[in-house]
């Protein structure tokens, strides 16, 4: 599209302060995690690995630190799992009933935070589940089903069927044909989804914060707190690691999708 | 494959009174066809006709709803697709992206458990047949629409199958590479001695490839036949229709049951012929049956059925010309002059004449015009 | 030949072919089967929550509306419930202004710049959102990086932290991608000689871009300004950390009711308000979505 010289050069740096907004807010963590004063006051003072240690040695924030990773691997798995079949199934049901179905899937999306977590609160109360490994996995892979069944859905509709024909009239049975030529080709999508749904669950905070409970918390229900007690740099550094192992993880991903998008 | 060269060790087909019913749609209605061990039989009709449906009947991708059908001498109703042994060529390819030209090649040969030597030899086997062996290690994604097509087909003969079914594998591809790639699959046919099945509704080229034609129309099989008799004895107004150009004539009919004379516009013809059926006759002619001349130059042959027209259209063919003359009816009668003959100009009052022996009567058939429109 | 075994469905009527029952019934059933295990996940951790939680706004602490009567009742709640909508038409908008310029830009670079820029978008999604809100802490406080500068520069501090203001800016920043994505895949949609005809037409810049851009791109902007307006509603962590008593939104309110004061029924109530607006705003904005389909469909 034309444009005059003065309307691009006001839309880049519209554009470039968007792209500051959106990146640089969280680069602020990282100086603050060396801060050698108990205290997320800015700018921080002098330089101490202090509260990476903390993060360590801390049986708070370290234990906090496995239960998340613990819940977001089993959540992955199992969200993966469930939404991967979900997406074949929508897949291969009529255009009406699979419509519907797949709205009634994604709801967890659109459900105020606050709602679900009384919700599932009240009903965890009573069955004596707050706090216990299984309560968290079931809830947060509730939260994550819609992500798997995005992305997997996703490759779904690239996928070729009539390769399952080609596979058929070439001696391939059913399962055969899925181990050899289904999934092989939307693995891509179920592995995205998986990696949704292991942020999704590492990351959740609302439902996590009300059932938790001292023997199980996660991270983000740790760092929660820690913002809201004291000014504890420790989350300064937790958020530090996060933004860099994320970072490596995704940007791996990244690279290997895009490698794999070329062959 | 020289070594295996040795013909008729194809599969019989026996399709018997076969339907297909979808809901209220009948995709095939009651449909019987023989084919002969090593034949190369097409399958031929407009989109919707019901070839494809009896492809996939056959392949086993669709059950059917009534019939029997008998592959190499035994039933396979009731048989999956995957333990029926039949190679299927399909219209898009259908290569597996995620492998190469030889993965995709052994992929049938490693489902049979085929030693991995002996799988080595026939990929490069079938990859020669088909002069794709530069490139088992390329990606489909890397090769043409052509290219792709030689390598399904090298997949779908690798395991010797005895009948090699082809779902209009040339209709993705433009004219020239078509035509190629037709000598290509007859000659890969006589080589191989096994069953070919092609779906095409392409008139053309059932014609360069067959040994067979059965024509499809609206799920049931009008007329199966060698392209000779397709078009020299069509039964059916569609046949004529689909297979070749032609005049269709319609008039009053009178037949003393031997011969029948047919009043159009006022004009007269006869031909020693009876009725059809009882119902109203159609009168076909091709256009090489067809003879042009002046009006009023002289009295042609006695004998010679003659109808007067306009000439409407001229086209020069290098091989001669094709003539189209409105007659007085209104209908419009396509004539195929040699080379060498007197040339007509548009517009010039004109004579047709043919020989009565030459006409076909057939039962009318309204549908025909307009599954084919 | 429309009729390829993909996309037939069989009715399973088989009349030929004798066949155990079994088989024949497993196809309709398959898919259902598959679907299952996550619809019942579904019911079991929303289903039944939602209800469990809707049944006792009516139900405790006796059966009745007197929870629905308190709250639209109490002049608070009310002013909450309004802060609520509002502070959601703010973030929206903020991130409508911000998110179409950005996405324009995505759809005019080259394939380079555009990575850039679409990675910019996707970091907020991999960072995790506490952490973010953290980050807003750090930056907006009084003693956080935006007074300091403010003071470095002479100038007087300006209250962010525990204000409307500063929850808009958190809460803008961390919904924008949700804005921008689906501007974006509308933009990149968009027959950019349709412009070019506009414009040789005799149409100026501008009046090419209000009378014939703006308006294709508009079943973008609804649909990014219903996700963003939506999700805002139901934020809780933002406004939490960066608001204060005077920027409280509904799901602190309900926090508040069920963890502090125990009171069931009137949190549930409010629970009740807010899951039956967000579920009225996403059926008004059905239409919108739809008509977004259309063109995308019709590219």
């Amino acid at each position: 599209m034309q444009m005059r010289p003065m309307t691009r050069v006001l839309l880049g740096l519209a554009c470039l302060l968007v792209a500051v907004w959106l990146v640089a807010p969280t680069l602020v963590v990282v100086p603050m995690s060396f801060n050698e004063n108990k205290s997320l006051a800015f700018p921080p003072q002098g330089f101490s690995t202090q509260w990476y240690a903390n993060f360590v040695n801390n049986p708070d924030w370290s234990s906090s630190f496995i239960n998340s990773l613990k819940v977001a691997v089993l959540v992955a798995i199992l969200a993966a799992i469930v939404g991967t079949l979900a997406a074949f199934g929508l897949d291969r049901m009529k255009s009406r009933a699979s419509g519907l179905l797949r709205m009634v899937l994604l709801t967890p999306m659109v459900v105020p935070g606050v709602v679900l977590a009384i919700g599932i609160y009240a009903v965890y109360l009573d069955m004596r589940l707050v706090g216990t490994l299984p309560g968290f996995v079931l809830a947060h892979t509730m939260l994550a089903i819609p992500f798997v069944l995005i992305a997997v859905t996703a490759s779904l509709e690239v996928f070729d069927k009539r390769l399952e024909l080609a596979a058929t009239s070439l001696g391939a049975g059913r399962l055969t044909t899925f181990r050899t030529v289904t999934l092989p080709l939307i693995l891509p999508g179920i592995l995205s989804g998986l990696l949704f749904a292991f942020v999704t669950s590492f990351d959740e905070i609302i439902v996590s914060l009300f059932i938790t409970n001292p023997y199980l918390r996660t991270l983000p229900v740790q760092i929660y707190t820690s913002i809201t007690r004291d000014a504890d740099p420790t989350v300064a550094a937790v958020g530090t690691i996060l933004l860099f192992t994320t970072t490596i993880v995704i940007g791996g991903g990244l690279l290997l999708f895009a490698r794999e998008r070329r062959t | 494959m020289a070594e295996n060269k040795q013909v008729g060790r194809g599969a019989a087909i026996d399709i018997r009174s076969v339907s297909k019913v979808y809901g209220n749609f009948t995709a095939l209605d009651n449909v019987s066809l023989g084919i002969r061990p090593g034949e190369f039989m097409t399958l031929l009709g407009p989109s919707g006709s019901g070839k494809t449906t009896t492809l996939n009947v056959v392949a086993g991708f669709t059950e059917i709803t009534g019939g029997n059908l008998e592959v190499g001498g035994s039933s396979v109703v009731g048989i999956p697709a995957h333990k029926r042994n039949i190679g299927v060529v399909f219209q898009h390819y259908a290569l597996f992206p995620h492998m190469t030209v030889g993965r995709n090649v052994a992929y049938p040969l490693a489902l049979r458990k085929v030693p991995s030597a002996e799988r080595e030899k026939r990929v490069k086997q079938a990859l020669e047949m088909v002069k794709m062996s530069d490139f088992a290690h390329r990606y489909p994604s890397e090769l043409s629409g052509g290219q792709q097509q030689r390598v399904a087909l090298a997949r779908a003969i690798v395991f010797d199958p005895p009948l090699l079914l082809m779902d209009e594998p040339l209709g993705a591809l433009d004219k020239k590479l078509r035509e190629w790639l037709q000598l290509e699959i007859k000659r890969i046919h006589r080589e191989l001695g096994t069953t070919f099945v092609y779906v095409t509704h392409d008139q053309e080229e059932a014609l360069v490839l067959s040994d067979r034609i059965a024509v499809f129309n609206r799920g049931r099989i009008e007329q199966v036949g060698t392209g000779r008799e397709l078009y020299d004895e069509p039964q059916t107004l569609f046949v004529a229709r689909f297979i070749g150009d032609s005049t269709v004539l319609r008039g009053q009919a009178n037949s003393d049951g031997t011969s029948t004379a047919i009043s159009i516009a006022g004009e007269t013809v006869t031909m020693d012929k009876r009725l059809p059926g009882n119902g109203a006759p159609v009168l076909l002619l091709r256009p090489e049956k067809l003879a042009l001349r002046r009006r009023g130059n002289g009295q042609g042959e006695s004998g010679l059925n003659r109808l007067s027209g306009t000439v409407t259209e001229a086209i020069y063919l290098g091989s001669g010309s094709k003539y189209e003359v409105r007659l007085k009816d209104g209908s419009t009668a396509i004539v195929r002059s040699p080379l060498g003959e007197q040339s007509f100009d548009i517009g010039e009052a004109v004579e047709v004449t043919f020989a009565g022996a030459d006409a076909k009567l057939l039962a009318d058939d309204s549908t025909a015009d307009q599954t084919l429109t | 030949m429309t009729s390829s075994p993909l996309v037939e469905t069989d009715p399973g009527r088989v009349i030929a072919r004798p066949e155990p029952a079994a088989k024949r019934t497993r196809k309709p059933l398959g898919p259902w089967l598959l679907v299952m295990p996550a619809l019942v996940l579904l019911v079991a951790v929303l289903g039944y929550p939602l209800v469990s939680v809707t049944m006792r706004s009516f139900a405790e602490p006796d059966w009745g509306l007197q929870n629905y009567t308190w709250f639209f009742g109490t002049p608070v709640n009310l002013i909450v419930l309004q802060r609520t909508f509002a502070i959601s038409a703010w973030v929206t908008l903020v991130c409508v202004i911000c998110a179409y310029p950005y996405a324009f830009v995505m759809t005019a670079v080259g394939p380079k710049v555009r990575l850039v820029l679409v990675l910019c978008v996707l970091v907020p999604f991999w960072v995790s959102g506490v952490v973010r809100t953290l980050s807003w802490v750090i930056l907006l406080q009084d003693s956080g990086v935006i007074n300091t500068m403010l003071r470095g520069a002479g100038l007087s501090p300006v209250r962010l932290i525990r204000t409307q203001t500063g929850v808009v800016i958190g809460m803008a920043q961390v919904l924008l991608p949700f804005m921008i994505l689906p501007l974006y895949s509308v933009m990149r949609g968009i027959d950019l000689r349709l412009v070019q005809a506009a414009r040789s037409l005799g149409a100026r810049p501008s009046k090419a871009f209000f009378s014939v851009y703006l308006p294709l791109s508009l079943p973008g902007v609804y649909a990014g300004a219903v996700i963003v307006f939506i999700l805002a509603l139901g934020f809780y962590i933002t406004p939490a950390l960066l608001g204060g008593p005077r920027s409280t939104m509904l799901s602190t309110l309900v926090q508040n009711q069920v963890l502090s004061l125990l009171q069931w029924g009137r949190g549930g109530a409010m629970g009740v308000v807010l899951l039956v607006s967000t579920f009225i705003l996403l059926a008004l904005a059905a239409p919108l979505m739809r008509q977004r389909y259309k063109q995308a469909g019709s590219r």
